[in-house]
C-alpha cells in the first residue's frame, strides 16, 4: 500500500494542482483525492493557520488508507471512549511501533473530531499539517524538512515547489523506512558487447 | 585559407567558412553521384562548433535534428538550445546518511536522457561501501545486487559527473568539443567531438561514458522533450555525460532533474548556488559536506553531505 | 618539376624490381595490409564495440603501440646527434636510415591514433584555422602538432638528400644542417609531449609522476636504437649495403646507457609506490604482483623486466656486446622489453583499477590484434619502400641516367640470395680497395 502510494506520489501532485484550481474558481464544498477518498475541505479551511501567520506548506492530499477518510462517517455516531486500550474490532490492522509504550491513538487523533488531529498543547489541525504534530518530538527533522533538506520537495528548483507530509514517506504507526528491492546492477564491462546481457541482469 | 596573421575574429570566421564551404562543394560533387546521401549528411558532416553557429544557423541544425530523430523514433521529438538562465550556477547535493542505493537515480536518469539501452549506458553509477571503511573506494561494490537494499553495514554513494568548476576533462579535449557553460554545466557537442577518449582519461570521476556501438533506443521509451547539448540521441562513437538534465533545469520554470525527482528518499538536492534561500545553500552552510577527491582540484559543485 | 617527376617515375620503377624474396616480403605485408583494412572496415561499421576497450578501460591497445613507437620514431633521430654534432664518420652514414625509420613509426603512430578514434570522419575539426585545435591547452593538440611537425621534417630532410644524390649533387648543407640540428629537439619533443599527455592527469595516479617524461626518454633510446640495429644486420646480410661495425658498436654502447637509467628510474617509480604504500600503489600493484586476484598484465611486465635486465648485461659486457649472436639476441630482447613496458605496461594500468576502483582486465580483441598488426605491416612496407630507394641510391646503383632523363638501376634486386651474396663480398673489397687509395 505504502509503495503504491510513494509510486503515485508526482501523479497526485498533479492531480491537487488540478483540484486546487477547480476549487477556487468553482467553490465545490467537498472534493475527492485520486484515490477517490473525501478530503473534507471546511475542516481543513477551518483549522489551517493563515499564511500570514506563518508556517503553512504546500502539501498534496495526505496519504490515507483506502475508503477510511473522513473518519467522521463512522466516529460521529459513536460516543468517543477517551480510555486507553487495545483496540479489537476495528483498526487492528494497525500495529504502533513508534514509541508506542508513551502514547496511544488519542494522543495524536483529536477525541472530538477523529478528520482532525492534535497537537500536545491542545491545538486541532488538519490532516494536511501534520508536519506540525511529527515537528513537536522531531525538531531536527521539521526544521531541516522546512528547508527542504529532510524528505524532499517537488515541482521547480526555481519556481513553485510543494512539500511531501511526513506520512508521504514514513507510516506514522510504524516510521522506519523500509528496506527496497534494488535495480538491477549495470552490465559488467565484459558483457557489454554480447547480445542479451540486459536480460541476463534482469532488466525489464 | 587566411594568409594575413592580422586579420579579426570575423574576417578570419568568413574565411574559414567560405574554406569549408568549398571543401564541402568539392567533396559533395565528388561523391554525391555515386552515392544518393541525401544532403543532411553533408550538412551534418560540415557542421560548425556549437559556440560558433549564429543564430539562423543553430535554428537550421536543430530544425535538422528534430526532423531525424523524428523521422528515427516516429514521433515529434522536440530539439532546443536553451541558453543558460542568467545568474545561476547549479549545484547538487546527496545525502550520504540517507541514500539507500535503490538506483532509482540510475534509470530514471536513462530515460529521461535517451541513455543506450544496449550497450548500456548509465551516467550514475551507485556503489557500495562499508560503513566500517567510510569513502575507502578500493573496497567498493559497483554490482550488487541483494533482495533489499540498505544491506547491515552498507552505505551507498551515487556517483555522476561532479560539474566541476576546474574541470581536466574539458583542458584536454583537443577540439574543444567539451566546455563548461556560464551556468557552471560541463556540456558536449557530439557533433564536435572526435572521441578520442582523453576526456575519459582525465575525468577523476567516472563520469564521460563513450559510445562504443550504435545506441539502442526503443521508439515507445525514447523522450522526445530534448537539448542539444543534453540528452538528444548520441550519435556513435562519441562521449556523452551528465548534464543535471539540462532540457529540464534550464527551463523557466525549471523542473528538477529526473535522478532528483525519483529519489524515494529525498537524498538528492538540487539548486542555484546563487541564492542564498536555495536547498543547495542551506545544506553547505549547515550540514557536513565533502567533496569528492578534493585533492585533486576540480571544484566539483556536486556536495556529498550527511543531513544526521 | 619536371626532375621531380622523372625522380619520382624512376622510384616507381625501382621498387616494383626486387628479387623473389623482395616479393614474398612485400607481398605478405600487403596481404597483412589487406586484412587490416577489412578489420577497419568492420570497425568503422559497428563501432568501437568490436574492441575490448570499454568505459572502465577507454584506451588500449591501440594506444599502447602510438605511445611505444613514438619512442621509436624519437629515438632513431638519436643517431643524428653523434651523426652531425661530432661528426661522427662512420654513424654519418646510416644516419638517413634513422630518419627513414622514424618517418615510418611516425606513419604508424598515425595511423594507431587514426584507428583509436571514434569518429575519423571528424579529422578536421582537428585542423587550425578549419577545425578547432585546441592549442595550447590539450596536450592531444600539442601531440597533433609536434607528431606531423617530425614527419614533415625527416621526409623533408632524407626526400631532399636522397633526390640530390639522385641528380649526383652534392646535398646544400645551408638547407640540410639546420632541419637536422632541429629535428633532435624535435625527436626529444615528440616523446617528452606524448609523455606529458599521460602525465598531466591527476585522475590517473600510475601516470602523474614526474619521472615519467625521463622514463619514456630512456626506454625511447633503447627499443629504436635496437631496432636500428637489427635493421641493420639485415640491410648488411641482404643488401648490398656496407655498415661498419664500428657504428653499430658506437649505437650499442649507446643503448647501454640508456638502459641503464631506464632501469633505475623505473626502480626509483618502484620504491616510491612501495615504500610510500598510499591507494596510489594499486595500479603498480597490479601491474606488478596483481590485485584482487587480477593479474592479466603479470607475466608480461615480468618478461619484460627479465629481457631488458638480460639485455642490459648483453649490451654492458664487452664481450657479448662485440659478438654479433648476442648483440642481436640482445637486441631483440630489448625490443620486446621495452614493447611490452612501454606499451600495454605503461597505459593499461592507468585505467586498472580505474577511477572509482573498478578493475575490468583489458585483453585486446583478436580483431584489434590484426587490425594493429595490419598497422605493423603497413609501416614495415613503408619502410621497406623508403629504403628500397634509399640503399640503392645512398651504394649508388639508382642515379639518373647520363642522359639526365631516364634512371640507372644497378640493383635490381634488393633482397640478395646467397649466391649474390658473395658476389657482393667481392665487389665490396674492390670498392673498399678503391676508396682506400
Amino acid at each position: 500500500m505504502k509503495t503504491h502510494l510513494r509510486r503515485t506520489i508526482t501523479f497526485a501532485i498533479c492531480v491537487l494542482a488540478l483540484c486546487a484550481n477547480v476549487v477556487s474558481a468553482a467553490k465545490v464544498e467537498k472534493f475527492f483525492d485520486r484515490a477517490g477518498n473525501l478530503i473534507v475541505q471546511e475542516k481543513v479551511e477551518k483549522y489551517k493557520r493563515r499564511a500570514d501567520e506563518g508556517e503553512t506548506y504546500p502539501v498534496p492530499p495526505p496519504p490515507f488508507s483506502e475508503d477510511i477518510f473522513p473518519c467522521s462517517e463512522c466516529h460521529a455516531e459513536m460516543e468517543p471512549n477517551p480510555e486507553r486500550r487495545e483496540l479489537v474490532d476495528m483498526h487492528d490492522d494497525i500495529i504502533l511501533d513508534h514509541a508506542e509504550g508513551q502514547r496511544w491513538c488519542l494522543d495524536c487523533h483529536n477525541l472530538n473530531d477523529r478528520d482532525t488531529l492534535r497537537l500536545v498543547s491542545g491545538e486541532v489541525i488538519p490532516f494536511t499539517e501534520s508536519y506540525r504534530l511529527c515537528g513537536q518530538c522531531h525538531g531536527d527533522k521539521f526544521r531541516d524538512w522546512k528547508v527542504g533538506i529532510h524528505g524532499k520537495r517537488t515541482g521547480y528548483w526555481n519556481g513553485e515547489k510543494q512539500y511531501l507530509l511526513c506520512a508521504h514517506c514514513h507510516n506514522p504507526h510504524s516510521p522506519r523506512f523500509k528496506p527496497l528491492k534494488p535495480m538491477p546492477p549495470p552490465v559488467r564491462p565484459e558483457n557489454l558487447n554480447r547480445q542479451g546481457a540486459l536480460e541476463e541482469t534482469g532488466h525489464q | 585559407m587566411c594568409n594575413k596573421t592580422k586579420c579579426d575574429k570575423s574576417a578570419f570566421q568568413k574565411s574559414r567558412r567560405k574554406v569549408l564551404k568549398g571543401i564541402a562543394a568539392g567533396v559533395g560533387a565528388l561523391a554525391l553521384p555515386a552515392s544518393n546521401a541525401s544532403a543532411s549528411v553533408w550538412e551534418a558532416f560540415f557542421q560548425k562548433h556549437f559556440r560558433e553557429l549564429d543564430k539562423t544557423e543553430l535554428q537550421q541544425v536543430l530544425a535538422r535534428l528534430e526532423s531525424e530523430y523524428s523521422k528515427e523514433f516516429g514521433k515529434t521529438v522536440n530539439v532546443k538550445a536553451t541558453p543558460p538562465i542568467e545568474g545561476v550556477k547549479y549545484g547538487y547535493g546527496l545525502d550520504l546518511s540517507r541514500c539507500i542505493g535503490c538506483r532509482r537515480c540510475v534509470y530514471a536518469c536513462v530515460e529521461e536522457n535517451n541513455q543506450s539501452r544496449d550497450p548500456q549506458i548509465h551516467w550514475i553509477k551507485v556503489l557500495q561501501l562499508d560503513k566500517e571503511k567510510g569513502v575507502y573506494l578500493d573496497h567498493a561494490e559497483h554490482y550488487y545486487n541483494p533482495a533489499e537494499v540498505p544491506e547491515q553495514g552498507k552505505f551507498y554513494m551515487p556517483i555522476q559527473c561532479q560539474q566541476c568548476e576546474n574541470p581536466p576533462c574539458t583542458k584536454v579535449c583537443p577540439v574543444q568539443a567539451t566546455w563548461p557553460e556560464n551556468d557552471g554545466i560541463v556540456v558536449v557537442d557530439y557533433n564536435w567531438c572526435i572521441g578520442c577518449r582523453y576526456c575519459m582519461a582525465a575525468c577523476p570521476y567516472g563520469a564521460r561514458h563513450f559510445n562504443w556501438a550504435k545506441s539502442k533506443l526503443p521508439k515507445d521509451e525514447m523522450n522526445p522533450e530534448t537539448h542539444y547539448l543534453g540528452n538528444r540521441p548520441r550519435p556513435t562513437g562519441v562521449v556523452e555525460k551528465c548534464t543535471f538534465c539540462v532540457q529540464r533545469t534550464r527551463e523557466q520554470p525549471g523542473r528538477y532533474p529526473a535522478c532528483e525527482e525519483v529519489c524515494p528518499v529525498g537524498a538528492r538536492k538540487f539548486g542555484n548556488l546563487n541564492d542564498p534561500k536555495s536547498e543547495i545553500r542551506y545544506l553547505i552552510e549547515n550540514k557536513r559536506v565533502f567533496i569528492f577527491k578534493e585533492d585533486l582540484n576540480t571544484q566539483p559543485k556536486f556536495y556529498y553531505f550527511y543531513a544526521t | 618539376m619536371k626532375n621531380i617527376w622523372n625522380f619520382f617515375k624512376g622510384t616507381l620503377i625501382l621498387t616494383a624490381r626486387g628479387s623473389a624474396a623482395y616479393y614474398c616480403w612485400v607481398g605478405g605485408l600487403l596481404v597483412l595490409m589487406i586484412i587490416g583494412g577489412f578489420t577497419y572496415v568492420i570497425q568503422l561499421n559497428d563501432g568501437l564495440i568490436v574492441t575490448n576497450m570499454r568505459d572502465q578501460v577507454s584506451w588500449g591497445f591501440y594506444i599502447s603501440n602510438f605511445t611505444f613507437l613514438v619512442g621509436v620514431a624519437a629515438a632513431a633521430v638519436l643517431l643524428v646527434i653523434p651523426a652531425y654534432v661530432y661528426h661522427w664518420k662512420p654513424i654519418k652514414e646510416i644516419a638517413l636510415l634513422g630518419e627513414l625509420l622514424a618517418v615510418s613509426a611516425i606513419v604508424m603512430c598515425l595511423l594507431f591514433v587514426t584507428v583509436d578514434i571514434g569518429r575519423p570522419d571528424r579529422f578536421w575539426h582537428l585542423i587550425p584555422f578549419v577545425g578547432i585545435l585546441n592549442f595550447p591547452q590539450s596536450l592531444l593538440a600539442w601531440d597533433v602538432a609536434v607528431l606531423n611537425t617530425y614527419l614533415v621534417l625527416n621526409l623533408t630532410i632524407a626526400v631532399y638528400y636522397l633526390y640530390n644524390l639522385y641528380y649526383k649533387r652534392e646535398p646544400n648543407k645551408k638547407f640540410t644542417t639546420p632541419l637536422l640540428l632541429f629535428s633532435i629537439p624535435a625527436a626529444i619533443s615528440i616523446h617528452t609531449v606524448t609523455a606529458f599527455l599521460y602525465n598531466g592527469l591527476g585522475a590517473r595516479p600510475f601516470w602523474n609522476a614526474s619521472i615519467l617524461a625521463p622514463r619514456f626518454l630512456a626506454s625511447a633510446f633503447c627499443s629504436g636504437p635496437a631496432f636500428m640495429i637489427l635493421v641493420f644486420f639485415l640491410i648488411r646480410k641482404y643488401t648490398r649495403f656496407k655498415i661498419s661495425d664500428e657504428a653499430i658498436q658506437k649505437i650499442a654502447e649507446l643503448i647501454a646507457y640508456a638502459m641503464f637509467i631506464n632501469l633505475f628510474l623505473l626502480g626509483a617509480e618502484i620504491f616510491k609506490e612501495y615504500y610510500t604504500a598510499s591507494v596510489h600503489l594499486a595500479p603498480m600493484q597490479y601491474l606488478l604482483q596483481g590485485l584482487h586476484g587480477h593479474n592479466a598484465l603479470v607475466p608480461w611486465i615480468w618478461t619484460a623486466m627479465i629481457f631488458n635486465v638480460t639485455a642490459f648485461m648483453i649490451f654492458l659486457i664487452p664481450d657479448t656486446r662485440r659478438n654479433n649472436t648476442t648483440l642481436v639476441l640482445g637486441c631483440v630482447l630489448i625490443f620486446i622489453g621495452v614493447y611490452i613496458e612501454k606499451g600495454m605496461g605503461l597505459v593499461i594500468p592507468g585505467f586498472v583499477p580505474d577511477v572509482l576502483h573498478e578493475i575490468y582486465e583489458y585483453v585486446p580483441s583478436g580483431l584489434e590484434m590484426l587490425l594493429a598488426i595490419g598497422i605493423w605491416a603497413t609501416g614495415l612496407f613503408v619502410f621497406t619502400m623508403l629504403l628500397r630507394v634509399a640503399i640503392p641510391i645512398l651504394n649508388g646503383d639508382f642515379h639518373v641516367a647520363d642522359d639526365g632523363v631516364d634512371c640507372h638501376i644497378g640493383d635490381n634486386l634488393f633482397f640478395l640470395g646467397k649466391a649474390d651474396r658473395e658476389k657482393r663480398n667481392v665487389s665490396v673489397v674492390e670498392k673498399t680497395e678503391g676508396s682506400g687509395s
